[in-house]
């Protein structure tokens, strides 16, 4: 089962990772960050297929995938 | 098993670019590709003046900072002096396409065994948007408000264009980051370029066409759109030259 982890601190929000998600499972959280961004979460982990689309477009290398 | 996760080729420093800015893709592919060729102890990256100064305190390897437009010479030196160690220099546009047109000209002309990654993102970034070499025809900046004219400053520089005309360079690409395909495929270029090094093939360049959505005023998400509706369409994409493999085709 894939599993992708994000680094929320250090997310500045800027929503890459959720165009790229082929599932469209990743979207900005409501919540802030220490930084004031809303950091990216993935709402359904269950449908992640550990493609790491997201990781791969992602600028500030904060997201880990496992498969 | 871990699909993906941070490479060593870069330190735990949290990059101090805007948000959606692809500069930290970048960054990626050039770490990543140093750590897979296993060559990131004897590596040594030459940071240029602009956005990517602070490159220094990211990438996982010894670096120095040069003077505005002067990296490829100071790598030239730091490559001649200790010809074992792989020599790279990380430029902008502002950096390598204005004031270091002739450093970039000449090392090329003189097929130093150096990498070039060069970052166009048609705009100075660092200093706050002014119109930039390879800003496009009628591209609004601060500096060019009602959008670039070029009966009065003229046409944006093609750097892979025109250093694909010179003798001495070995290999010259332009990829773009504005999607995970084209990521993969400017991966493959960083790689190669320095593999050539390696393999002391002489002078690579890799263009890799940038976004600035602050200072295109876009969120990140247009400001991939619009690099790929507007400067892949004036810059394209391709490889430019690659002695080698026209050597080999012979």
């Amino acid at each position: 089962m894939a599993k992708v982890t994000f680094n929320e601190d250090k997310c500045k929000g800027c929503g890459l990772c959720v165009t790229a998600c082929p599932k469209k499972i990743v979207s900005l959280s409501k919540r802030m960050n220490s930084k004031g961004y809303h950091p990216a979460e993935v709402v359904n982990q269950d449908a992640c297929i550990g493609c790491a689309s997201c990781a791969m477009m992602c600028p500030d290398v904060v997201i880990t995938v496992e498969r | 098993m871990e699909v993906f996760k941070k490479t060593k080729g870069l330190t735990d420093a949290q990059f101090h670019y805007c948000p959606g800015c692809t500069h930290g893709i970048i960054h990626r592919l050039v770490a990543e590709s140093l750590e897979e060729l296993g060559v990131l102890d004897k590596t040594v990256g030459v940071a240029s003046v602009g956005c990517s100064v602070f490159s220094y305190n990211y990438f996982n390897c010894d670096m120095v900072q040069a003077a505005h437009g002067r990296a490829p010479a100071v790598a030239t030196g730091i490559k001649r002096a200790k010809p074992d160690n792989i020599v790279f220099t990380y430029q902008g546009d502002g950096d390598l396409a204005a004031i270091g047109t002739a450093e970039t000209v000449h090392s090329a002309a003189r097929n130093e065994n150096i990498t070039i990654i060069f970052v166009n993102n048609a705009i100075y970034g660092m200093t706050g948007g002014q119109m930039a070499p390879t800003t496009l025809p009628q591209q609004v900046t601060q500096t060019s408000p009602y959008g670039r004219d070029v009966t009065v400053v003229g046409y944006p520089v093609k750097v892979c264009e025109m250093l694909s005309q010179i003798d001495g360079a070995s290999y010259v690409e332009r990829v773009a980051v504005n999607n995970v395909r084209n990521i993969n495929k400017a991966k493959k270029a960083i790689k190669k370029a320095f593999q050539n090094q390696i393999d002391k093939k002489g002078f690579s360049l890799i263009e890799v066409l940038s976004t600035c959505p602050t200072n295109w005023g876009k969120s990140p998400v247009d400001a991939l759109k619009w690099l790929e509706e507007n400067m892949q369409t004036y810059y394209p994409l391709g490889v430019y030259k690659d002695k080698y493999a026209q050597e080999e085709n012979k």
